[in-house]
């Protein structure tokens, strides 16, 4: 009796080992089928005459239905996918983090919850609500504000993104600091520490690899974000010379184009190849990111 | 965007209702039958209007209207998905080809709804009354000459001189005949367009930025933007875009609007469009703001 128990238990255990490890290895799994889903579909129009993959990353002619000359240049759209999520950055950095720091070290009870609470619900708001705000309240504010003749452009959708990716950014960056232990804030205040020395000498270099993760996932989420700069950024092609001019992102082209592009078709395959390139941009994000990180463990 | 995610839900309606088409069709009850009825951006607001109407002149068959743009209700026809797919262009020579392939050899069906005539939409405040195609084509298309107001001579509207071109998405019919009609068909449009998602996008830019200029269906005229008339050549008198004018072609950029049907469709497909190429299908056709067929235009319209 007891022994048959104990094998059943045995059993049990093991089977539930190997759920756990296949959860664990489904992640790799997942991605490496995107990547090759990705590339399946995308891959063959590089061996097609004609496509000339420098074009592709330099050209700023995106005519990908021309009745007369295709050509298939990207440079103006990661020129805009770039623009917005560099000026969203400049933004979310500064107030995301600066609000991680004030919720976790200078707010309590009352305050902090309800903070905490607001902040999430920011994170709850659907991308496409997002875009109505561009398109209805940010619009004509920019124009007339900034004197400018439209106002979906870059400026737009930054802020729109830097609003999406603050929540993020907040509770991460939060978790980092509340994760360096009080011993540190004691020791520090005791030395005669300022409350300012404190965060900038002992919390931020303490807490900077959670802080750099926080970073690095709202730019992810800027980044892949497709509806709501799809509808606030204007969706013109065109190399922004300010962050009043309209642009077009790689993730709102596909979104926008990929519903007619006949499956198989080169303009479909194109617009697959713009996925690899979205995906390889991210990678480059991480392993930088991650380099980064293992640069300072080491000093 | 709204489109897009209407479009995916009619594709998983679609998909649902083909999954379990089979068991439902062969009773034969006629009661509760749907009709999807995908495409053209411009005539979505036409079509929701004849599906709302023809729901109460016969009730059990209901149809589904989603918009998308012409790109999207060829591709819905070319793939089966839908029972009647609106196009504001032809099919294209490729597109008809592949449909054929698609119902064994024999083509879809084309029917002509009315007509839509392209209107060039500006901000109320500009005082251009009038353009040429030949101004419309410096403007829009690649290597274009036109790319301020005063060029075209007149007074920067709301004080920019720069002339922002709203544009459509490049899987809208209104894109492909504009680019037919006007840009050139051999040519390609200036980057740097606004190009919007939906035909009614269009008009609320141009109602919303002084030094805009628009291209959208007739139908989507609103009290906040202007009409411009306009003629072939410039120095030619200029047409305004009305039921008279479009349908003696006098104004120069007008299309047909097209269903197009599957071979085979369904009886209840087949009256519905015999519905609406009759009288009472073609009075909604005019309150909508577009063109009916010209049998059945008023005498007295402009």
């Amino acid at each position: 009796m007891i022994s048959s128990r104990s094998k059943l238990s045995l059993y049990g255990e093991k089977a539930i080992e190997w759920l756990i490890r296949i959860c664990g290895v489904s992640a790799i799994i997942f991605v490496f089928a995107i990547f090759f889903f990705l590339f399946r579909e995308g891959a063959p129009i590089l061996r097609e005459p004609g496509f000339n993959l420098w074009r592709f990353l330099t050209s700023t002619e995106w005519y990908p239905t021309s009745m007369s000359n295709v050509r298939y240049g990207t440079f103006a759209l990661i020129a805009g996918t770039l623009s917005v999520t560099g000026v969203a950055m400049l933004i979310a950095v500064p107030f995301g983090l600066g609000a991680a720091v004030f919720v976790s070290e200078f707010c309590t009870g009352k305050l902090r919850e309800s903070l905490k609470v607001i902040i999430e619900l920011l994170a709850a708001i659907p991308s496409i609500v997002w875009g109505f705000i561009g398109l209805t309240v940010m619009n004509p504010l920019i124009q007339t504000v900034f004197h400018v003749q439209v106002g979906l452009n870059v400026l737009n959708a930054a802020l729109l993104l830097a609003l999406m990716s603050i929540p993020v950014m907040v509770s991460i960056g939060e978790d980092a600091l509340k994760a360096v232990p009080d011993s540190y804030r004691e020791g520090a205040l005791a030395l005669g520490a300022t409350r300012w020395q404190v965060i900038y000498r002992i919390l931020l270099p303490a807490a900077k690899n959670g802080l750099l993760a926080a970073v690095l996932l709202g730019v992810g989420r800027a980044v892949g974000e497709t509806m709501a700069v799809l509808m606030a950024t204007g969706h013109a092609v065109n190399v922004p010379h300010s962050i009043f001019d309209s642009v077009r992102t790689l993730t709102a082209t596909i979104a926008a184009e990929l519903g007619e592009a006949s499956q198989g078709s080169p303009h479909y395959r194109v617009l697959f190849l713009i996925g690899i390139l979205l995906f390889t941009l991210t990678f480059i994000v991480n392993l930088v990111a991650d380099l980064v990180v293992r640069g300072i463990n080491r000093k | 965007m709204k489109r897009i995610l209407t479009h995916t839900t009619t594709i998983l309606a679609a998909a649902l209702l083909a999954s379990c088409g089979g068991k439902g069709s062969g009773e034969g009850k006629p009661a509760g039958i749907s009709l999807q009825n995908i495409g053209s951006d411009t005539m979505v607001n036409l079509a929701q209007a004849w599906a709302e109407a023809y729901a109460h002149a016969v009730p059990g068959v209901s149809v589904e209207v989603s918009g998308g743009g012409s790109g999207i209700g060829v591709a819905a026809l070319i793939n089966g998905t839908c029972d009647i797919a609106n196009s504001s262009r032809k099919l294209e020579k490729e597109e008809e080809e592949k449909a054929t392939a698609k119902y064994e050899g024999k083509h879809p069906t084309e029917h002509q709804v009315g007509w839509d005539a392209l209107a060039i939409y500006v901000h109320p405040s500009n005082p251009l009354n009038e353009i040429s195609i030949e101004q419309l084509s410096e403007i829009y298309k690649e290597g274009g000459k036109i790319n301020k107001w005063s060029e075209l001579g007149i007074a920067a509207p709301g004080g920019t001189d720069e002339i922002v071109r709203a544009s459509r998405q490049n899987n809208s019919g209104t894109y492909h005949y504009f680019r037919e009609a006007v840009v050139g068909k051999k040519n390609d449009f200036k980057a740097g367009s606004r190009d919007m998602n939906g035909s009614k996008e269009v008009v609320e830019l141009v109602a919303g930025t002084p030094g805009s200029i628009g291209f959208s269906g007739i139908g989507y005229r609103t009290d906040k933007v202007k009409v411009l008339k306009v003629s072939k050549k410039t120095g030619e008198p200029a047409v305004e875009p009305g039921i008279r004018s479009t349908l003696d072609k006098s104004y120069p950029i007008s299309r047909p609007m097209f269903m197009y049907t599957p071979p085979a469709a369904k009886p209840e497909v087949e009256s519905y469009i015999k519905w609406i190429l009759s009288a009472p299908g073609q009075k909604l056709v005019i309150e909508n703001g577009y063109i009916p067929l010209e049998a059945f235009a008023p005498k007295d319209a402009k």
